[in-house]
C-alpha cells in the first residue's frame, strides 16, 4: 500500500475499529409485505377515518347533511381533482427526472466550468422552497408562447408543472451525483485500465450500476412532490384543495365541515403515498442486503 | 445621513435601470419587508425547537414496551410524513380552529384560542416532528444493544439509558439527516403563506403588489431563502463539529 | 469513441526492454512516494516488486499505465513515453492489462460479459470471435461453467481469476498485477498464483507486486526490493532471497521469512 489513493471511508468501515456505534443504517428494516394490514397501518387509517367522519358525526342533525353525505356526494368531482394532482405530479417528476439526469452529469462532468455552474443551479433550486419557486414560474414564464406565428397560450397549470420540477430537477441532480460518487473508485480504475473512455466508463459500467441505488430516493422524491402538487392551490390552479374549498362554499360553508373535507383530502394523499413509502423502505433494505 | 445616501442611490437605480428595489430605499417596505423576516425566521426557530423535543421524546416512545403507546407513535409518524403539509395545515387552522370554543381575551372579544401563527408553529412543528421520530429511531438502531445493557448494569433507569447513553449517541449519528430535515423545514415555512402569517413570501407578495416590481421581489426572495438555508447549514456544521467524537466516522482523524 | 489507431511504431525492436523506468519521480502533496526509481523489464520477463507497505510499489505499477500520472522521468512502454502530455492513453492500456487488488469486476455483468466488455466496445471486435475467446479463456482460468455467473455469486478467488481473463482478453503485451491475493482467504490463494505461474511460463511479460515471498522465488526472473520510495537492491530470485546485501532488504526477509 504505497500511495495513498483518495478514497471514501465506507460507513462500515469508519465505525468498524470502534465498537461503540453500528453504521447509520436508513429507517426501518421491516420486510415489504403490504397487504397484510399491521397495527400501524390501522392507527394511521383509523386516525384519518375517525378526524374525517367522527366529528363531523355529531354535529350532523336534522335536514343538515352529516360530512361523509356531503363527501359522498362530491366525490366524482373531489376526485378529479385528485386525479389532476396525480397528472401534475407525473408531468413534473418526468420533466424534473430528464432535466436533473442532465443537470447531474455536468455536476460530474469533465468541463470544469459546467460543473461549477451546474453546481451551483443544483444548489441555489435546492435551496429555495418549493412555494416560491412554484410562483417564480407563475410569475416569470410568459402566459403564451409565439412559436412561427402562432401564438399558444400556456395555461396556469402548465406553468405550476414546470414550478414543481424545478426543485425535481434540483434533487434530480444531487441523487445522480450522490449515487456515482457512492461507488467504489477500483471501478473506475478498472475501467481505465481496459482502455474504456471517460464516455464509455460512464454509460456501460458507472450509469447502470447506479440505476439501483437511485431508486429508492427517486421514489421518495415522487413521492414529495406529489404531496406539494397541493401548494398549485395557492396560485390558482384548479385541484383538489382548490375544489375542497368550493366545495365547502357549494354547503354553505358551514365551519363543521372543514375538517373532515380536509382530512378526506389528507386521507386521499395518504392511500396513494404511504404505499410507495413502504415500497421506497423495501428497496432500500434489499439493496443494503445484497451489498 | 448613511441611509439617507443609500436610500437615494437605489432611487437612482430605479430611475437609470428599472431595478425598483422598494425595500431598500422605502421605510415603509423596508419596515415590512424585515418583519416579514423576522417571522420566517420565528418560525423557522420555534419549530426547529419543538420538532426536535417532538423527534426525541417520540423516538423514546417507540421503545415503549406498551403497543398501544408505539402503535400511536407509528401512526402519527406515518400520518404526518404520508399527507400534505399544506393540507395539515389547513386541516389545523380552518378545520380544528373553527371547531374549538372561542374565548374572551381581555377587552371582552371573543377571540379563536390559538391565532394563525399558533396554528402555523403547531402544524410545522408536527410535521417536522414526524420526520425528526424516523430520524432519531434510526440513529438509535445504531446504538449497540451491548451499549444500552452496560449502562443498564450500571445501574441506570430506562429514561437515564435514554437520556445519559442512547440520545446522545444516536444523537450524533444521525445529525446529517437531522440537518436535512431541518433545512426542509425552514423552506417549509412558506406554506404559513396560505394561512395569511405575514412571514417573508407574504410580505414580498403585498410588495410587489403595490409596486409591480415582481421580477426583482422574486430574485430577492430566492436569494434571501438560499442565504437562510445557508446560515442554518452553518451552523448545524458548527453543531456536528462540536459534537464529532474522536475516532468515529468522518468528523474525526482528518 | 474515436477510431482505433493503428498501432504506432516508436522504433521499438523487441531487443531492447519492453518497459523501461527511468529516475521516476511521484509525490502526493508534500509526501514523495516514488524518489526516482529506474528499471528496465525484457518482454517474456516476470519481474516481482516487494518492499514493505507505503513503499510506493502500487504506485510504481499504476504509473506504468499512466492511472496515476508521474511529476518527472521517464516511463516507456515498447518504445511510448508515458510521461507525454499528448499520450494516448486509450492506445497504452490496450497494450497494458491490469489486475487489481480488489478484483474490481463490474457487478452488473455476469462473468462471461465481464471479460466480453472491453474487446467489444473498446477494440470493436466482432461479438462471435470475442465471445470463443471468452469462453476459452474461462477455461484458462479453470472456471468454465461459471459464464452466467454474476460476480457477487463467485468466490474472491474465482472472481480475481475473471478479472485476469477479462484482463487477458484485451491481448495485452504485458501484465500488472497489484497485491492481487491480498484480499483472498488462504485456501482461494493457490488456485490464483497457479493461473498467473502458467501465464509467466507461457511467456507473458509480468509485473507483480507480491507479499508471496514463495511464489515470487519460483516464478520471478527478478526481484526488486522497494522501500521509502526507492529501490534498494535487486537481483535474480536466488541471489537476492539467498544472499541479501542491504541491510534493509536483510531486515525485511528475516521479519518475513
Amino acid at each position: 500500500m504505497s500511495a495513498p489513493p483518495p478514497r471514501r471511508l465506507e460507513p462500515s468501515e469508519a465505525g468498524a475499529p470502534l465498537a461503540v456505534l453500528l453504521p447509520f443504517r436508513p429507517p426501518p428494516p421491516a420486510a415489504f409485505a403490504w397487504p397484510r394490514l399491521r397495527l400501524v397501518h390501522l392507527v394511521g387509517i383509523a386516525g384519518l377515518v375517525l378526524v374525517v367522519g367522527g366529528a363531523a358525526h355529531a354535529q350532523a342533525s336534522g335536514a343538515r347533511l352529516s360530512a361523509l353525505e356531503v363527501i359522498w356526494r362530491w366525490l366524482p368531482l373531489l376526485m378529479w381533482g385528485f386525479g389532476f394532482n396525480i397528472l401534475m405530479s407525473v408531468l413534473s417528476m418526468a420533466l424534473g427526472t430528464a432535466a436533473g439526469l442532465g443537470l447531474g452529469l455536468l455536476q460530474i462532468g469533465e468541463n470544469r466550468l459546467l460543473r461549477r455552474v451546474a453546481w451551483a443551479a443544483t444548489q441555489f433550486f435546492r435551496n429555495s422552497p418549493w412555494l416560491v419557486l412554484l410562483f417564480f414560474a407563475m410569475f416569470m414564464i410568459p402566459f403564451q408562447f409565439t412559436v412561427f406565428g402562432h401564438t399558444m397560450p400556456l395555461p396556469d397549470w402548465v406553468k405550476a408543472v414546470i414550478g414543481f420540477s424545478l426543485p425535481v430537477m434540483a434533487n434530480m441532480s444531487e441523487i445522480v451525483r450522490g449515487a456515482v460518487a457512492s461507488l467504489p473508485s477500483g471501478q473506475w480504475e478498472a475501467a481505465e485500465s481496459l482502455a474504456f473512455s471517460r464516455r464509455q466508463t460512464m454509460w456501460r459500467i458507472i450509469l447502470p450500476q447506479c440505476v439501483k441505488r437511485m431508486l429508492p430516493p427517486w421514489m421518495n422524491l415522487y413521492s414529495l412532490i406529489t404531496m406539494a402538487t397541493v401548494q398549485a392551490s395557492i396560485v390558482g390552479v384548479s385541484e383538489m384543495l382548490t375544489l375542497t374549498s368550493q366545495v365547502h362554499a357549494a354547503e354553505g360553508g358551514r365551519p363543521d365541515l372543514l375538517a373532515p373535507l380536509y382530512g378526506f383530502a389528507m386521507l386521499c394523499f395518504f392511500l396513494y403515498c404511504y404505499p410507495i413509502e413502504r415500497f421506497t423502505l423495501y428497496l432500500e433494505r434489499r439493496f443494503q442486503l445484497n451489498q | 445621513m448613511l441611509m439617507e445616501t443609500v436610500a437615494r442611490w437605489f432611487l437612482d437605480l430605479y430611475e437609470t435601470t428599472g431595478i425598483n428595489l422598494t425595500i431598500v430605499y422605502d421605510a415603509y417596505d423596508r419596515q415590512r419587508f424585515l418583519s416579514g423576516l423576522g417571522m420566517t425566521i420565528y418560525l423557522a426557530v420555534v419549530c426547529i425547537l419543538i420538532s426536535i423535543a417532538i423527534g426525541a421524546v417520540g423516538a423514546w416512545a417507540q421503545g415503549s414496551p406498551l403497543r398501544v403507546v408505539r402503535g400511536l407513535v407509528n401512526g402519527f409518524v406515518v400520518i404526518f410524513r404520508n399527507t400534505p403539509p399544506l393540507v395539515q395545515i389547513f386541516f389545523f387552522y380552518f378545520g380544528l380552529g373553527q371547531i374549538l370554543p372561542r374565548i374572551e381575551d381581555a377587552d371582552g372579544m371573543r377571540v379563536p384560542i390559538l391565532t394563525n401563527v399558533q396554528w402555523a408553529i403547531v402544524s410545522l412543528s408536527l410535521f417536522a416532528g414526524a420526520f425528526n421520530v424516523e430520524i432519531f429511531r434510526s440513529g438509535l438502531e445504531a446504538v449497540p444493544r451491548t451499549t444500552t445493557e452496560a449502562a443498564q448494569a450500571l445501574g441506570y433507569t430506562r429514561l437515564g439509558v435514554y437520556r445519559h447513553v442512547l440520545l446522545p449517541l444516536a444523537l450524533r449519528i444521525c445529525l446529517p439527516a437531522l440537518n436535512n430535515n431541518l433545512v426542509n423545514l425552514l423552506k417549509t415555512t412558506t406554506l404559513a403563506y396560505a394561512i395569511a402569517v405575514p412571514e417573508t413570501l407574504y410580505v414580498s407578495k403585498q410588495i410587489w403588489t403595490d409596486s409591480q416590481n415582481v421580477p426583482v421581489m422574486m430574485i430577492v426572495l430566492l436569494i434571501v431563502y438560499t442565504l437562510l438555508v445557508g446560515i442554518l447549514v452553518f451552523i448545524m456544521h458548527r453543531w456536528e463539529k462540536a459534537l464529532a467524537i474522536p475516532g468515529y466516522g468522518q468528523g474525526s482523524g482528518r | 469513441m474515436a477510431a482505433l489507431s493503428p498501432p504506432e511504431d516508436f522504433g521499438w525492436t523487441p531487443d531492447q526492454p519492453l518497459i523501461r523506468l527511468v529516475d521516476v519521480r511521484k509525490s502526493f502533496g508534500a509526501i514523495e512516494v516514488l524518489k526516482g526509481v529506474s528499471l528496465d523489464v525484457a518482454k517474456g520477463e516476470a519481474i516481482c516488486i516487494i518492499g514493505p507497505s507505503g513503499s510506493g510499489k502500487s504506485t510504481l505499477i499504476r504509473c506504468i499505465n499512466a492511472l496515476v500520472p508521474i511529476d518527472s522521468g521517464t516511463i516507456r512502454v515498447e518504445g511510448q513515453e508515458v510521461n507525454d502530455p499528448d499520450l494516448d492513453k486509450l492506445a497504452l492500456r490496450r497494450k497494458v492489462g491490469m489486475v487489481f487488488q480488489q478484483y474490481n469486476l463490474f457487478p452488473h455483468r455476469t462473468a462471461l460479459d465481464n471479460i466480453m466488455m472491453a474487446p467489444l466496445h473498446v477494440l470493436k471486435q466482432d461479438r462471435r470471435e470475442v465471445e470463443a475467446r471468452a469462453r476459452a479463456l474461462m477455461a484458462k482460468v479453470r472456471l468454465a461453467g461459471k459464464e452466467k455467473a454474476y460476480p457477487g455469486e463467485l468466490s474472491g478467488g474465482q472472481q480475481q481469476r475473471v478479472a485476469i481473463a477479462r484482463a487477458l482478453a484485451m491481448r495485452p503485451d504485458v501484465m500488472l498485477f497489484d497485491e492481487v491475493t491480498a484480499a483472498l482467504d488462504p485456501e482461494t490463494v493457490k488456485e490464483v498464483l497457479l493461473t498467473i505461474r502458467e501465464l509467466a511460463e507461457e511467456g507473458m511479460t509480468c509485473i507483480l507486486v507480491t507479499h508471496e515471498m514463495g511464489f515470487a522465488r519460483e516464478v520471478a526472473d527478478h526481484i526488486y526490493f522497494t522501500d521509502a520510495g526507492v529501490i534498494v537492491e535487486h537481483g535474480p530470485p536466488a541471489s537476492f532471497f539467498d544472499d541479501p546485501r542491504d541491510p534493509r532488504t536483510q531486515a525485511f526477509l528475516g521479519q518475513i521469512l
